[in-house]
């Protein structure tokens, strides 16, 4: 295994709300070598997209990182000035957004806004070679030089999510966020725009982390998943491990909620709602909704520890390096 | 990506009425702004109506008046008018202004609310119609406000109050001139917020559940077009007023009237600020500045309630 | 075609006002030749006696004395061939004559004014809606909300009271120094501009707020679109995503509402030239009112239609030069 090139360090972020604050982002830790693709799971609410937004150091007021590192090949982005932060954008970590239907300028060509993404981080790069970067990275997502010249409305969903694509690997970053990139299209163009990410990935050799809630589309391309809940990483683990026997009662209930060939038309859900960031349960967050809860579970709250089979979990079950499934 | 939990409903004490509402007022600025600046005009209105004979004092006067014009008003043992009879001054009519800003508030108040009443009913009425029951109907309507859109309405009502007897103007012919051309916004307005709500899904619930159209009008459509319809009235009775004004200021105003537009030109008329009479003309202009300032920041106000999408803008 | 149909339905607003135009001022019961002779006869003093035949007289001169509705039918077809007809008040002077003379006034004011503010109040509103502007900039947006209201004749009003009768810095009306002598040299150009500067002032800070605070709420709808938020993660500067992701899209619809709030300006303009007692289209046309001159009023007003329904045309025109997405959808 090579170094890892991106470090997350005891990230935390917290929105100041009317209402209160809102730890989003609790102690997150991770590492990714490059050349990994890792996915992010986890429901709606539970920090997903902010991690994505705290790593590109893109967390709006009333939002503020509140600590912690993000180690992109040796640089803390956090502790960047704001103008090299700009810079760091796109070069070292790119992002690919969730609604590519909108995420595109709808009264500039293609080709301009991919021209002034280049721009932005090299201003004495001829015209010629930054035109031919472009066709390049366009060819490179499966897309006809063509495109370039034209306008956002002149393409379909697919195309746009594809041209999102190329924007993101313009300046070869070594990772790229892809949050939900395919959450709005149809089931065949998702898989071909997966298809596109997978090989850009391999190309480039970068890191991917892929924010979903397709179980089916990591199980299918991820080599490791990672399990978001209230703000918090609570398993991370391979895709094998994850989805023959995950760890966290969690995990397991979001397995066991698939639906499966086995029991076929018994739909399981998850008891309870996820609940809100702004009063989490004492402990860990999880014991009103899970069925292996004990009293302990109400008060001591679980570290994100490594398991025996290089696993992560944060669980009081397996915190006595008991493992016992 | 916070997701607020619901109070339970026992833990919150609920304030009063009026201390919610007042609570509200602070945080919409501009409402809150809007709405104090329109009640010192009116109370400012009542009170001259209170204290001075305005019906007399606001008129051109023949003879100086035989009793004091106001309580902070003293005549001095020969009879002659003290220092501090006129707060505001008089005009060349030898009118005391402060009755004239007292009875003209409160008449350029009534042109706003008949005018902006009167246009908001009609306006509507129109877009219900147009939008709910479409074809026909629907496409006269649209046509005749997309024809007039254009049109200048100001140059035709000037047309209409230049072709009347200027004997027979009153403050209320006014009104009516003004509201004549001026439903043509409320009536677009009101049209597209049906329009898009006979889509929505409550609506098709209660046509489902076996609501007839009344009831569908005036229980599901109508309290969710409050607050558009607020903000049109209120933008009819600026537009009335605005427009009143630019009638009076061409000299076609119930002209005896001390309408505040009025006042503006008899002073413009006379030349007062060739003549040193600076102040005619300065109290009804901060009037008239303060009604459309006030006007403004409540319709401001208003908008902040019906698109939540600009509330939050620092 | 979709312009083939436009410049249909503009025509047909232009027949409908000038119908409305047309017709409103004759079924009046004031006689504006009487009214002239009368006013005549009370500033010499000399009444004449045989006056209604005077008045009947002019009238069939001018042809007031024909139905309404051949009065109409003959009067369109002139204004047709592009003869709008004698002014009643001012007669041999023709009504083309008349607007000609006072045109460059109210277009030099007008025209200028609404592109200063056009372009002033876009910037300032942008500016107000952008989240990293200094926090000095946010707060002209009060005094913007207060502003926009008032109309300009009141601005003009408290302008003369303070600059011109209080502080004596600028002359308080007319369009250049009684007694000087028209003509193109520096001194007199410049006097001039010294005249307009109040009136064009009053007309801007009223416009400029009206234009900040549309594209304010523009500018706040399209802070929060997805393509701003992906242009920030491509790690574009502040400015360049001001200028071609935010400001680009939030002025397309002021464009489109440059046209009809021109109409607004006019009578806004007519209004402030009568309170400076300028020589334009404004103190024409309250003379023509007072006076009920029926041809200067119908050549004013359907010279203002005109300018009003070019300008829409030429919005339409220019609109999907801005706005790629337009074009394909006419085709």
């Amino acid at each position: 295994m090579s170094t890892p090139i991106l470090q997350v360090q005891d990230l935390q972020v917290t929105y100041y709300t009317d209402a209160g604050r809102a730890k989003a982002l609790d102690n997150v830790s991770f590492t990714l070598n490059s050349g990994e693709k890792m996915g992010l799971v986890g429901e709606s609410g539970s920090g997903k997209s902010t991690m994505a937004l705290a790593m590109m150091r893109m967390i709006k007021p009333p939002g503020r990182i509140e600590g912690g590192k993000v180690i992109v090949d040796g640089t803390d982005l956090v502790t960047l000035s704001d103008g090299e932060m700009l810079k760091a954008r796109l070069s070292k970590i790119a992002y690919i957004p969730q609604g590519a239907m909108n995420s595109l300028n709808p009264v500039m060509r293609i080709g301009a806004q991919m021209t002034d993404a280049i721009r932005a981080h090299d201003s004495s790069i001829s015209n010629s070679a930054m035109t031919e970067r472009c066709m390049q990275s366009l060819e490179s997502v499966d897309l006809k030089r063509e495109v370039f010249k034209m306008y956002p409305h002149e393409l379909s969903g697919g195309m746009k999510q594809r041209v999102c694509i190329a924007i993101g690997i313009l300046l070869k970053p070594k990772v790229i966020i892809a949050d939900e990139p395919t959450s709005a299209l149809d089931v065949v163009t998702q898989r071909q725009v997966m298809e596109t990410i997978n090989r850009i990935q391999k190309d480039l050799g970068c890191a991917v982390i892929l924010i979903g809630h397709d179980m089916g589309l990591m199980a299918q391309s991820m080599d490791k998943v990672a399990v978001m809940y209230a703000g918090k990483l609570v398993e991370i683990s391979t895709v094998r491990q994850m989805f023959t026997h995950p760890f966290h009662p969690y995990g397991q209930a979001l397995i066991h909620s698939l639906p499966n060939l086995d029991n076929k038309g018994v739909l399981q859900g998850i008891p309870g709602l996820a609940p809100s960031l702004l009063r989490i349960p004492s402990g860990c967050a999880f014991h009103p909704r899970c069925s292996k809860a004990t009293e302990k579970c109400m008060v001591v709250t679980p570290r994100l520890q490594q398991q025996p089979d290089g696993r992560f979990v944060s669980c009081l079950l397996y915190e006595e390096d008991k493992v016992t499934a | 990506m916070t997701t607020l939990a619901v109070n339970s409903p026992a833990a919150v004490l609920q304030p009063k009425r009026s201390t919610l509402v007042l609570r509200y007022l602070r945080r919409n600025k501009s409402l809150g702004f809007g709405l104090a600046i329109l009640l010192f005009l009116t109370l400012f209105s009542i009170t001259g109506h209170l204290v001075a004979d305005v019906n007399k004092l606001a008129y051109p006067l023949a003879v100086k008046p035989k009793q004091p014009p106001n309580p902070l008003c003293v005549f001095d043992s020969t009879m002659k008018i003290g220092k501090n009879c006129f707060v505001l001054g008089t005009d060349f009519y030898g009118r005391d202004l402060f009755a004239v800003m007292a009875k003209g508030l409160g008449q350029t108040a009534r042109i706003g609310l008949l005018a902006g009443v009167l246009g908001t009913l009609v306006g509507t009425l129109l877009g219900f119609t147009s939008a709910y029951f479409g074809g026909a109907i629907d496409t006269v309507i649209r046509g005749i406000t997309e024809v007039l859109l254009p049109i200048p309405v100001f140059l035709i009502q000037v047309l209409i109050a230049g072709a009347i007897d200027k004997k027979s103007v009153t403050v209320d012919t006014m009104a009516l001139i003004v509201v004549m051309l001026a439903w043509m916004g409320p009536t677009r307005v009101i049209r597209s917020q049906v329009l898009s709500m006979r889509e929505r899904m409550f609506v098709n619930v209660a046509k489902l559940s076996g609501m007839s159209n009344l009831e569908i009008i005036f229980k599901e459509i109508m309290p969710n077009l409050l607050p558009f319809l607020g903000s049109a009235l209120v933008g009819q009775v600026f537009g009335a007023i605005f427009a009143s004004f630019g009638l009076a200021v061409f000299g076609l105003g119930p002209l005896r009237e001390p309408l505040i537009g009025n006042t503006v030109y008899f002073a413009q008329y006379q030349a007062s600020f060739f003549n040193g009479w600076w102040w005619w003309p300065l109290w009804p202009s901060m009037a008239l500045i303060l009604i459309f300032g006030a006007l403004t920041l409540i319709m401001v106000g208003l908008d902040e309630i019906a698109n939540p999408r600009v509330r939050r803008s620092e | 075609m979709y312009l083939v149909r436009r410049v249909l339905f503009l025509l047909f607003v232009i027949w409908v006002t000038s119908t409305i135009i047309f017709f409103i001022p004759r079924i009046s019961p004031r006689n504006p030749i009487r009214e002239r002779l009368a006013e005549l006869s009370r500033s010499t003093g000399y009444a004449p006696k045989d006056l209604e035949k005077i008045v009947q007289a002019y009238n069939q001169k001018f042809g007031l004395d024909k139905p309404l509705a051949q009065q109409y039918a003959e009067y369109m077809g002139s204004v047709l061939r592009g003869d709008l007809g004698p002014s009643l008040n001012q007669y041999p002077k023709t009504v083309w004559e008349l607007i000609l003379e006072a045109l460059p006034w109210t277009i030099g004011l007008l025209i200028s004014t609404t592109l200063i503010s056009f372009v002033l109040g876009n910037m300032l509103g942008a500016l107000t809606a952008w989240p990293k502007s200094p926090r000095w900039v946010k707060g002209l947006m009060a005094p913007m909300m207060m502003l926009q209201g008032v109309p300009p004749y009141l601005l003009g009003l408290l302008l003369i009271f303070f600059v011109a009768f209080r502080a004596k810095l600028l002359p308080m009306g007319g369009a250049y120094e009684i007694g000087t002598r028209v003509s193109f040299t520096a001194q007199f150009i410049f006097d001039v501009l010294r005249h307009q500067l109040l009136p064009g002032l009053a007309l801007v800070l009223s416009s400029v707020a009206f234009w900040a605070l549309g594209m304010r709420g523009m500018g706040i709808t399209i802070q929060g679109e997805d393509y701003v938020n992906f242009a920030e993660h491509k790690g574009l500067g502040a400015m360049v995503i001001f200028r071609d992701y935010y400001v680009r899209n939030a002025l397309l619809p002021q464009v489109t509402g440059l046209a009809l709030a021109f109409g607004q300006v006019i009578v806004s303009g007519v209004l402030v030239e009568q309170l400076f007692g300028l020589p334009g289209l404004g103190g024409l046309l309250g003379k023509a009112i007072t006076a009920n001159d029926y041809f200067v009023i119908f050549g004013i007003a359907f010279f203002i239609i005109i300018s009003v329904t070019v300008l829409m045309l030429l919005v339409d025109i220019v609109y999907p030069l801005l706005d790629p997405r337009i074009r394909i959808d006419s085709k």
